[in-house]
């Protein structure tokens, strides 16, 4: 078995080989490397012709209208255009917009310069199982909210949200709804013709298709409008000015292609990869599950190891490539704030690992990593003060702890 | 995060992992930090008559450079007394172990590990 194991699918996917196989045909002299915007020669033709097989590859995947994608490049420009663009336009409704503290970066930080900007934003606390309830969000609608963006799977937990019921609540009060999907694509089954969701974020690499590409939905019926934030060439109907990146459209469209057609296969084959990780680790001691335990995807699993630090444990993971929090925030040395929302102690949420599962991960990955787990458990429990604390009957929270 | 081999070579060879009895009367203990800051340090040191610490164990919870900090520091104190392992600051200890900007507080927090096992120390002896 090749070793490091590659269990950071949330992070980032490997290119599928037919997507890269496709994506090179789109950018040498032999290729059809045109600017889809050049009008006056086959070149262009061309090339536009295959952006718009992508566009409609896109569209069935979650079965909305061609017309309704345009290309960003990536999900956090999405929900940077779709946030912001629909806040600008929409500013004369209201200037109150509503998210989630379990958002990614991407919405957060983009809902904090609209603050800058003079909007006020209202952030949800989940439960501790991570879900948003319609109630909360009823709670928290005034008369003047514009904006309110959820995600569709949190992208450390892999909890779903109940976008159906939250986008019948915005639809009844005249609400724009964005739904970041950046986890959710090629991972359930995503239809716009029944959700009323009025604004959705793709992204390419978490879906193996190439960074840099990621797509919007933008509702035609009814016609939802923004307020473009890049500006230039008028492409992509004026919303997002900028030469297209052929390739990476075309091999975007073609993993979503695969997506569609390998989906239901590969959500069973994973799922069943991830009964067997819980199966193998749910014998240790003080391990907890993070997340909603029925509303999730198989893909993303995430396991607080008590008593034992989240860096030292991923250290201890050498030879298994997985993640505390999300690659995002592991730079820093806070623990994850989206288990923070959940009410999760600070020292929980250090010893807490994201194992995400992909495409390419066998059963004997899959056995190998619970092996090294339950080495590491074992090493660095042996060496924890606390855990001995722990096995003392010591409460923790009793101790009187020197915080530096 | 990219480690020294100093850090990796004593994060996977821990020196003098484990626990004395704290009640006994040579033995002091340091306890430091805190779970919510990610890292809780314990030194425990042996001194005999002579005032020389002849032995140290420690237990950590933190990082790699945390548990190496610890696992460096036991190393250092044996042999000396009291008053030497005093000496030990954190710069020896960032910079034998290279740590990384981000990781300084690691090694402050294993010199006070060490403060805070002579404190007890003292303390013990009346002292």
């Amino acid at each position: 078995m090749k070793l490091p194991i590659y269990l950071d699918y949330a992070a980032t996917t490997p290119v599928d080989a037919r997507v890269a196989e496709k994506m090179m045909q789109f950018l040498t002299m032999d290729g059809e490397f045109g600017n889809p915007a050049s009008r006056s020669h086959r070149f262009g033709w061309q090339a536009e012709e295959a952006v718009e097989i992508a566009r409609s590859q896109i569209a069935e995947l979650v079965n909305a209208d061609p017309r309704e994608i345009v290309f960003t490049s990536g999900a956090t420009e999405s929900n940077n255009l779709a946030i912001k663009g629909a806040a600008d336009f929409y500013r004369k409704k209201g200037k109150h917009l509503i998210t989630v503290k379990t958002e990614h970066k991407a919405t957060l930080d983009t809902m904090r310069q609209l603050e800058r900007e003079g909007y006020e934003v209202t952030y949800l606390e989940p439960q501790t199982d991570g879900m948003v309830t319609v109630a909360m969000l009823e709670a928290a609608i005034r008369p003047d909210t514009s904006v309110i963006s959820v995600m569709f799977v949190n992208n450390e937990i892999g909890v779903v949200q109940d976008i159906a019921a939250i986008g019948e609540l915005c639809r009844s009060k005249g609400i724009i709804f964005h739904v970041d999907a950046a986890q959710a694509a090629g991972k359930l089954d995503i239809d716009l013709q029944a959700l009323k969701v009025d604004l959705m974020s793709f992204s390419g690499h978490k879906a193996y298709g190439p960074k840099g590409i990621g797509a919007l939905f933008v509702r035609r019926k009814p016609r939802i409008r923004l307020e473009a934030q890049m500006h230039g060439g008028g492409h992509e109907r004026g919303m997002r000015s900028g030469t297209l990146p052929t390739h990476q459209i075309v091999a975007m469209g073609e993993a979503f292609r695969l997506a569609k057609l390998e989906m239901h296969d590969e959500i069973k084959r994973i799922t069943a990869l991830r009964d067997r990780l819980l199966n193998g680790v749910k014998d240790i001691e003080q391990v907890f599950l993070n997340g909603n335990r029925e509303h999730r995807v198989p893909h993303i699993t995430n396991i607080s190891f008590n008593y034992v630090e989240g860096e030292s444990l991923i250290m201890a993971l050498k030879d298994i490539a997985v993640s505390s929090g999300s690659a995002c925030t592991s730079a820093s040395l806070e623990p994850s704030y989206v288990l923070r929302a959940l009410g999760m102690s600070d020292e929980l949420a250090h010893s807490s690992i994201r194992f995400s599962i992909g495409r390419y991960t066998t059963e004997e990955q899959i056995d190998h990593t619970i092996k090294i787990v339950h080495q590491a458990i074992e090493k660095l429990r042996a060496m924890s003060p606390l855990w001995d604390m722990y096995k003392d009957g010591v409460d923790l929270n009793t101790v009187a702890w020197v915080a530096h | 995060m990219a480690y020294s081999n100093k850090v990796i070579d004593h994060y996977e060879n821990p020196r003098n992992v484990g626990s004395f009895d704290k009640d006994d009367d040579t033995v002091a203990t340091g306890m430091v930090g805190a779970p919510a800051c990610g890292d809780v340090m314990k030194l425990q040191i042996k001194v005999n008559a002579a005032g020389i610490i002849e032995d140290a164990k420690f237990k950590t919870y933190g990082c790699g450079s945390a548990i190496a900090s610890s696992s460096l520091v036991t190393e250092w104190v044996k042999g000396k007394s009291l008053d030497e392992a005093q000496q030990i600051k954190n710069t020896d200890i960032a910079q034998e172990l290279a740590l990384p900007p981000v990781k300084i507080h690691c090694s402050i927090l294993a010199e006070d590990a060490i403060k805070a096992a002579i404190a007890d120390y003292k303390q013990k002896h009346g002292g």
